[in-house]
């Protein structure tokens, strides 16, 4: 049965982030024929609502408010149920990003909801939607679904496929208008920290560290290779735990958990812990000395060497063939 | 200060998954105190020694939750509190939270602390659910509290950005990684935790309606995801094989 589906897009930096149209893709599938109402809330986001569009939003709504310039949960929560109120969704959602994970739940509070987290998979059975999400940082995985009422979900970012863009696509944008009043969270300061823009959980190609990097210089080779390929730099528990780098890089079971296309473990041994957060990635490259070390069990290509040596060799190679083709 | 943390028991984290009639086994499985919730029993204690006022743990699950209890006791909580849900058939975020906010209602705090996520489910709703069905505001993924008056600044993990963010007590907040070190409980603490009051209460004594706490979800399947085979380990010269693994890359793999 066609479902209406509400889908809470995320801009950074005054542009849409890409799980935004994955979610918007995943909402095409619930909604089955239905309609996707796209959502897009902040001081001034009337130049993103034609992507939504091009990405496959039937409707789009936007919400304008110099008191939505920062996220906070007080100001977001009161736009956004809002529209839930005003669109009756039979689903509702929202990228898995610090706003969707802050957001989500409090929304599915609100309205008395289960809420399933962090989805990597939908299907459809008859009338209802059943979710993949990785479970213990993806060691294992579950299929679940939500038992009656509206169903909310956060969507992980590169996991569900977004639609081509289609820039004949468009429709009506219409505006909300909120009143946003008592927000009792302040943001003083936003410190941008994150050293090439790319962030980890939605990064295409990681370029990691383990204890192997000696230093917090160490890691200096592995930043000009990420640079060359537009990748994120991330990090093993053994390289924060050493303070070589700050634990927001930290991946693993305590940390964040990534899928990109490609992760490049350097100097990384491949403990557990780490491996539940990487494991999943499309496609491993492991470099590293010791020949007996776990990470070679989960990469698809392995070098046994020094990084020092080998990852400078990458960057040159990449540089080389990167330049001709 | 009255100051509150809500913790969960957890497989540890270098625990391999094993999947037996359909279920995860917890078999022969070393548990833990939620690692991020560890971040959150120091951070209470710290604001403790700081501020006075008194600090209690609570926990949900079976008895065996007991022995996390004890050692958040022993690294310096005053009391603890179990809710047991042994009979309850099925829970999810929603019904923890219902319980918790059952719990909440006629207590005093100042101050709510949990993980950011467990490192089970990770799904990190239960911080933000109960803050709601409390009306009380929250922050998620802290990295530093300071606590002037009824004023609480803190800097929070933006997926790597930091944000100085300002609320007012009474607050609930979730701890990332970096908030501090949890501390290792000592000897006399061990001692200590003991005599400590950890006060068992059962889900159903608590103010709920068995069918408003039911879950709003259910759980299909349980599987492992398929075992990855070993690749290709390359041989001969550094600089070959560095060069083959470009061409790999974008060949075969086609990532590049």
């Amino acid at each position: 049965m066609a479902k209406k589906v509400l889908v809470f897009a995320e801009a950074r930096d005054n542009e849409l982030r890409n799980v935004s149209f994955e979610a918007i893709g995943a909402g095409k599938e619930i909604a089955a024929g239905g309609e996707v109402i796209a959502a897009i809330a902040g001081e001034n986001v009337s130049s993103l609502t034609d992507q939504l569009f091009h990405y496959g939003a039937d409707r789009v709504i936007k919400v304008e408010n110099e008191k939505l310039k920062n996220y906070t949960s007080d100001g977001y929560g009161q736009a956004f149920l809002q529209i839930v109120k005003s669109i009756d969704p039979d689903a509702i959602l929202m990228p898995h990003t610090s706003m969707g994970k802050d957001l989500a739940p409090r929304l599915a509070s609100k309205l008395d909801a289960g809420l399933i987290s962090d989805a990597t998979g939908i299907e459809l059975d008859g009338e209802g939607v059943v979710f993949t999400r990785p479970i213990y940082s993806g060691k294992a995985f579950e299929k679940k679904k939500i038992k009656e009422g509206i169903i909310i979900a956060t969507i992980r970012p590169n996991n569900i496929a977004a639609l081509e863009s289609d820039e004949s696509r468009s429709g009506e944008v219409f505006e909300e208008s909120v009143e946003i009043k008592d927000l009792r969270t302040i943001v003083k300061e936003v410190v941008r920290k994150s050293t090439s823009g790319v962030d980890l959980s939605e990064a295409k190609v990681i370029v990691a560290g383990g204890r192997g990097v000696k230093s917090e210089e160490g890691f200096e080779p592995l930043q000009e290779l990420a640079d060359l390929l537009g990748a994120a730099v991330g990090a093993s528990r053994g390289a924060c735990d050493a303070d070589y780098c700050d634990y927001s890089l930290q991946i693993g079971q305590t940390g964040k958990v990534v899928t990109p296309d490609l992760y490049i473990a350097c100097g990384i041994s491949g403990a557990i812990q780490h491996l539940a957060g990487m494991s999943n990635s499309k496609v491993i490259v492991a470099i590293n000395k010791d020949p007996e070390a776990s990470i070679f069990s989960v990469a698809d290509y392995g070098i046994v060497g020094d990084l020092f040596e080998v990852v400078p060799l990458l960057t040159q190679e990449f540089k080389k063939v990167l330049q001709t083709s | 200060m009255n100051i509150y943390v809500i913790m969960k028991r957890t497989f540890d984290t270098e625990e391999k998954i094993v999947i037996e009639n359909g279920k995860i086994s917890e078999e022969g499985v070393e548990f833990i105190i939620n690692p991020y919730d560890e971040y959150a029993i120091e951070e209470a204690i710290q604001l403790r020694d700081d501020h006075g006022g008194e600090v209690t743990v609570v926990s949900i699950g079976d008895e065996e939750v007991e022995k996390e209890l004890r050692t958040a006791l022993a690294m310096g909580a005053d009391k603890a509190v179990l809710i047991n849900n042994e009979d309850l058939d099925e829970s999810d975020q929603y019904t923890t939270t219902a319980l918790l906010a059952a719990y909440f209602e006629d207590k005093e705090y100042d101050i709510i602390l949990g993980g950011n996520v467990s490192n089970d489910n990770s799904t990190g709703q239960i911080g933000p659910r109960l803050a709601e069905k409390l009306g009380i505001a929250y922050v998620t993924t802290i990295t530093k509290l300071d606590i002037d008056g009824t004023t609480a600044t803190m800097e929070r993990d933006v997926e790597g950005d930091m944000e100085v963010v300002e609320a007012q007590l009474p607050l609930l907040v979730t701890a990332q990684q970096g908030l501090n070190e949890p501390r290792y409980p000592s000897l006399p603490g061990i001692m200590k935790a003991k005599k400590k009051p950890l006060e068992e209460i059962d889900y159903d004594d608590l103010d709920v309606d068995e069918d408003e706490i039911e879950a709003k979800t259910e759980t299909i399947e349980v599987y492992l995801p398929p075992k990855k085979e070993a690749g290709k380990v390359l041989e001969g010269e550094i600089g070959d094989q560095v060069e083959e693994l470009v061409k790999l890359l974008r060949q075969e793999a086609k990532v590049i």
